[in-house]
């Protein structure tokens, strides 16, 4: 955890833009390794996936279309602003005094609902990955909210830089230009990512009907999905891989995924309970459950998927 | 000893405070959506710091383990962690936005345009 604050006062410090994206790759990486010590696996995997991989490449993209520099500045103002920062950090210090000791089973967030979804779930729910029970059926309505906010953000950015491209004929330029021509000629980069992309799908498709069992999940399986394909459009061709997988389709999958989460919860209703009750989907509860879960996840590892994938194509295709 | 249980605490303030500095102290806003970025994973930390049991295992039933570590924690901050890239790409379309219509973005230098139109 040092190692994450020394990377923060980095960032702080640092003018080179691109050093920063970079380090804060190094830092979600930090992030994840520290998750896997405190037993979190399944948000290990969604922190190295994200953090270390889309988030950076999502940042290189606006860097090459903005500026790699930030200006130098020497106003007095920033002096105020360590005042600030050093009083609040101060009084939230004070306030960890009355915290519960790091790893104390009696701390008060360990006696409400978690011990009842740690021992019924077993039971009410029958997968071992306790994790997946709670996102999914637990608490199926956060989950429902939180893919939604990822489908508006999607359209947002559809919305936002996606615009100007419509109608006009289509740049060929790619935004990480310099970096693709190199990378595009770099035989050890091309033979290495030809071999890797399968296996990273088949990981993605694993991780996805995996995820009742192991760490895993829709949210993991669709960034992991989407990184495949980012991969293979930075080292060989942006053009190649939006054919395979044209903007239409992935818009068309961007809704599936919500309209699939929602209709298994309306399908509820049809059978007889409560919206997002999996229990009366199949002929027993336990069942019903596991089939819930299964499409539940599916719907939002389309929809992860597919919202990173045009938000990365959507970045891509700006005019330099 | 008792100071040692509250250690983990200690980073994450000190590193959402780096995170809330980069956020007023600087004018790119870029480095603005790295402090953001930071900031939250500081919030990430903290959840998970919560629900680590002493002795605990990773939350994934098995025979004979009796102590889990709290699965709540970790169900809210994974849907957080891409629900956050989500809104970053949000704010880094705004940032290429910003720069396709004034040319800059740091900050000042869009308040004086402001200024002067």
């Amino acid at each position: 955890m040092g190692f994450m604050a020394v990377i923060g006062f980095a960032v702080a410090r640092l003018r080179n833009l691109f050093a920063v994206v970079m380090l804060t790759g190094i830092f979600s990486l930090t992030a994840a390794v520290l998750y896997v010590l405190l037993d979190a696996v399944d948000v290990a995997f969604t922190e190295a996936a994200v953090g270390a991989g889309i988030s950076t490449v999502l940042m290189l993209g606006t860097l090459a279309l903005t500026s790699s520099e930030e200006r130098v500045e020497s106003t007095g103002g920033s002096r105020w602003a360590l005042v600030l920062v050093v009083v609040t950090g101060a009084i939230l210090v004070y306030g960890t005094f009355d915290m519960p000791a790091f790893g104390d089973p009696t701390a008060a967030i360990h006696h409400h609902v978690a011990p009842y979804y740690l021992e019924k779930s077993g039971q009410e729910i029958g997968l071992p990955n306790v994790v997946t029970s709670v996102l999914a059926s637990y608490r199926g309505y956060d989950t429902l909210g939180e893919v939604f906010v990822i489908f508006t953000a999607a359209i947002g950015v559809l919305l936002i830089i996606g615009r100007p491209q419509f109608g006009r004929r289509r740049s060929h330029r790619m935004l990480v230009g310099e970096l693709h021509e190199s990378m595009r000629t770099n035989v050890i980069l091309r033979v290495v990512s030809k071999l890797l992309i399968p296996v990273i799908l088949l990981f993605a498709l694993y991780v996805q009907w995996h995820g009742d069992f192991g760490p895993g999940g829709g949210f993991q399986a669709g960034v992991i999905f989407a990184s495949g394909f980012i991969l293979y459009a930075l080292i060989f061709d942006i053009d190649t891989a939006r054919t395979m997988i044209p903007a239409r389709v992935t818009r068309i999958f961007l809704c599936l995924g919500v309209l699939l989460y929602t209709g298994v919860g309306i399908a509820g209703f049809f059978m007889g309970g409560n919206f997002l009750n999996y229990s009366v989907l199949a002929a027993t509860p336990v069942s019903g459950q596991h089939l819930g879960i299964l499409l539940v996840e599916f719907g939002v590892g389309l929809t992860v998927a597919a919202a990173m994938i045009s938000i990365f194509f959507t970045f891509a295709r700006q005019e330099h | 000893m008792e100071f040692l249980g509250l250690i983990n605490y200690w980073i994450v303030i000190v590193l959402m405070m780096t995170g809330f500095y980069i956020v007023i102290a600087h004018d790119n806003l870029v480095k603005k959506i790295v402090g953001l970025n930071i900031f939250q994973v500081s919030v990430f930390v903290f959840y998970i710091t919560m629900a680590k049991v002493e002795g605990g295992t990773a939350p994934i039933l098995a025979e004979g383990i009796t102590t889990y570590s709290n699965p709540l924690p970790h169900v809210l901050i994974l849907t957080a962690i891409v629900v956050g890239v989500a809104t970053t790409a949000l704010g880094l379309a705004l940032v290429v936005r910003i720069r396709d219509a004034y040319g800059t973005i740091e900050d000042d230098e869009l308040e004086n345009q402001e200024g002067e139109s």
